[in-house]
């Protein structure tokens, strides 16, 4: 087990080894972990190892499905792992799931409130569940409701919130027993901009408080916004993990070109395939528009102001018309991109 | 490289430390104060529905039957204890399998609980025991009902002790099977399995029958053996109206016991095995 999960280790963190060492003692430790559903045919993650160093934010980017999920469940105490070893805080997971519940604070991807009690009774109950006492549990109550603007709704039952109301109460509950490391699983899925915005300030003012925070997401924007690394999940693998911007440097050539033209249906598809044999032109793929004006994403090896000609050219003699061009960096999505070979939606 | 991540070693903290005993109890107790305030608005409408079958019977049979001469007036005596038996362990078993379906199948509204510092098991034993405690409520509230219908109901003060024990085993039995239930019911399944339950349950469990004069009717007698409410009436009867022939209390206490171990073990099986994937 011991040189299994060294060797384990060598293979998966070797972009991340000092991290390993640095550590920290409201880290998250994963190694060699394997989660097989009954009745599955495949693994749901499968033999993934990584850190999260305190007081860091790792974001967990996949598409749904690659096991982002399932490694938060088994992190958090609820899902029953095949194989591997996890520990938060340095405190074993698997086999005192008692004691690491104290240190860890979960926002579940599902809205689980309780229906039957107010949001402020929501807030109160849980802080009862981990032992604190009235006195300290009504103060922190009403502090948290006031951080997370939501004095006035304090009587109210969760059902009458609003989608951005309501995953601020989660996430306002998942804090009142002051959490060392906090769990967010698709943290502004379904929000609307400014929902989003205000959690993501939150999750920033808590990394700032010392909070170690391992979120998952599929959404490539929120992932580089957030985390101070990224790890990028498919089929259960973790397939790379390091700083945003290290990913896209190392993983992708630099520089994107987004092209849109007017064209006819049938011609986009040959279009394509050319503006993908076009020197300096890593990869081509058509990304939008409707007909007759398609978007077409280049990535490029090399300056992208070069290529803008050589497109032109492309378009008309499949009879187009160039009608815009946008020049731009790589993003995680074209990590991704050049890790599966498929886009992340 | 690898041996920085063996041998680190870090300070313990106080959130580090296992959860002491007495802050496991208070999550307990928070646990059973929460059951409270989600059901208690509930309450007065559950012990309406609990009461309005048991109010009929005693009606139909207990009074109006017998006013007009098609049963004996001992009748009533004999089908209170029943009755009360029936009660308790119903309540009990809705108590537990009704909340623990929604909550593990549509709201999984139990997630927070399943998240604080203390066992799994420690928060299904306080399913049970919230559950018993609605059924003795229900048991108990049947008295002044049952006089009030009945204008008197059978009562020995040498039997209070057994029909204290009844009435617990009784809570238990009906608490634990509805672990059992509602660990393994899905929400879809729930009412017809409650529908397809809930007549054999009431019309096999010796409730408006005493159990020792089934015996000309043998493979009825064998039946209604299979049913933990069969147990509860007799022990009931034993307490109330020892004249009447009844199964021995011992019998009574032993099956009734034998059924809280058992479904208590299905039941926390269930339980954990819906607690964690």
């Amino acid at each position: 087990m011991v040189s299994g999960s060294r060797q384990q280790v060598a293979e998966t963190v070797t972009c991340d080894a000092l991290a390993v060492e640095r550590g920290g003692a409201a880290g998250v430790r994963v190694r060699g972990l394997v989660k097989r559903y009954p009745k599955a045919s495949v693994n749901a993650v499968d033999n993934v190892s990584f850190d999260v160093e305190a007081g860091t934010i790792l974001g967990l980017l996949g598409p749904n499905g690659a096991g982002k999920s399932t490694t938060i469940g088994v992190l958090t105490t609820r899902v029953r792992p095949d194989g591997g070893q996890v520990s938060i805080a340095d405190i074993d997971v698997i086999r005192e799931p008692e004691t690491v519940r104290r240190v860890l604070g979960v926002v579940p991807q599902r809205d689980n409130l309780e229906l039957a009690l107010s949001v402020r009774q929501n807030l109160l109950f849980h802080a009862a569940y981990h032992g604190i006492g009235r006195k300290a549990r009504e103060r922190r109550t009403d502090e948290l409701l006031e951080q997370f603007e939501l004095g006035n709704r304090a009587k109210d039952k969760p059902g009458r919130l609003s989608g951005g109301q309501f995953r601020r109460v989660m996430i306002a509950r998942a804090l009142m027993h002051d959490p060392a490391v906090l769990f967010l699983d698709e943290p502004s899925t379904g929000l609307d901009p400014a929902a989003r915005q205000f959690v993501w300030q939150k999750v920033r003012e808590m990394r700032a408080r010392g909070v170690t925070i391992l979120l998952t997401t599929h959404d490539m924007e929120e992932a580089a916004a957030l985390s101070d690394r990224v790890g990028v999940m498919d089929h259960g693998r973790l397939l790379v993990l390091d700083r945003p911007e290290e990913l896209v440097r190392t993983l992708t050539d630099g520089s994107t070109l987004e092209v849109s033209a007017e064209i006819a249906e049938e011609r986009v598809p040959p279009l394509v395939r050319r503006l993908g044999e076009l020197d300096g032109v890593e990869r081509c793929e058509r990304t939008g528009g409707s007909p007759p004006a398609p978007t077409i994403r280049l990535q490029l090896s090399g300056a992208a102001a070069r290529l803008v000609a050589p497109v032109a050219l492309a378009v008309e003699e499949f009879g187009g018309r160039l009608t815009g061009v946008d020049i731009g960096g790589a993003t995680l999505e074209d990590v991704f991109i050049h890790l599966t070979g498929r886009r992340l939606r | 490289m690898t041996s920085a991540i063996k041998d680190r070693t870090t300070a313990p903290t106080a959130l580090g430390r296992r959860p002491s005993w007495q802050l496991r109890a208070r999550a307990f107790g928070a646990m059973f104060r929460r059951d409270f305030t989600v059901t208690g608005k509930e309450l007065p409408f559950v012990l309406a529905q609990v009461l309005l079958q048991p109010i009929f019977f005693m009606f139909i049979f207990g009074r109006l039957l017998t006013s007009i001469g098609f049963t004996a007036g001992t009748y009533a005596s004999l089908l209170f204890p029943g009755l009360l038996a029936l009660t308790v362990v119903v309540t009990a078993i809705q108590g537990t399998a009704f909340p623990l379906v929604v909550e593990f199948g549509y709201t999984r509204e139990i997630d927070d609980r399943l998240l604080a510092p203390s066992p799994v098991w420690a928060l299904a034993v306080e399913k049970i025991l919230f559950a018993a405690a609605r059924g003795l409520l229900a048991g108990l509230a049947l008295f002044p009902v049952g006089i009030w219908v009945l204008g008197s109901i059978p009562y020995q003060a040498s039997g209070l002790v057994l029909l204290v024990t009844m009435l617990l085993l009784a809570c238990l039995v009906g608490a634990t099977f509805g672990l059992v239930l509602g660990t393994f019911i899905t929400p879809d399944q729930i009412n017809i399995f409650f529908s397809l339950l809930f007549t054999p349950l009431a019309f096999l469990g010796s409730v408006q029958y005493p159990w020792p004069q089934l015996a000309q009717l043998r493979w009825f007698q064998i039946l209604t053996a299979f049913n933990p409410i069969t147990y509860a009436s007799e022990g009931m009867r034993a307490a109330l109206i020892p004249g009447v022939p009844h199964m021995p209390a011992l019998v009574c206490v032993s099956v009734l016991l034998a059924g809280i171990v058992l479904f208590g073990i299905l039941g926390l099986v269930g339980f954990r095995r819906r607690a964690a994937d």
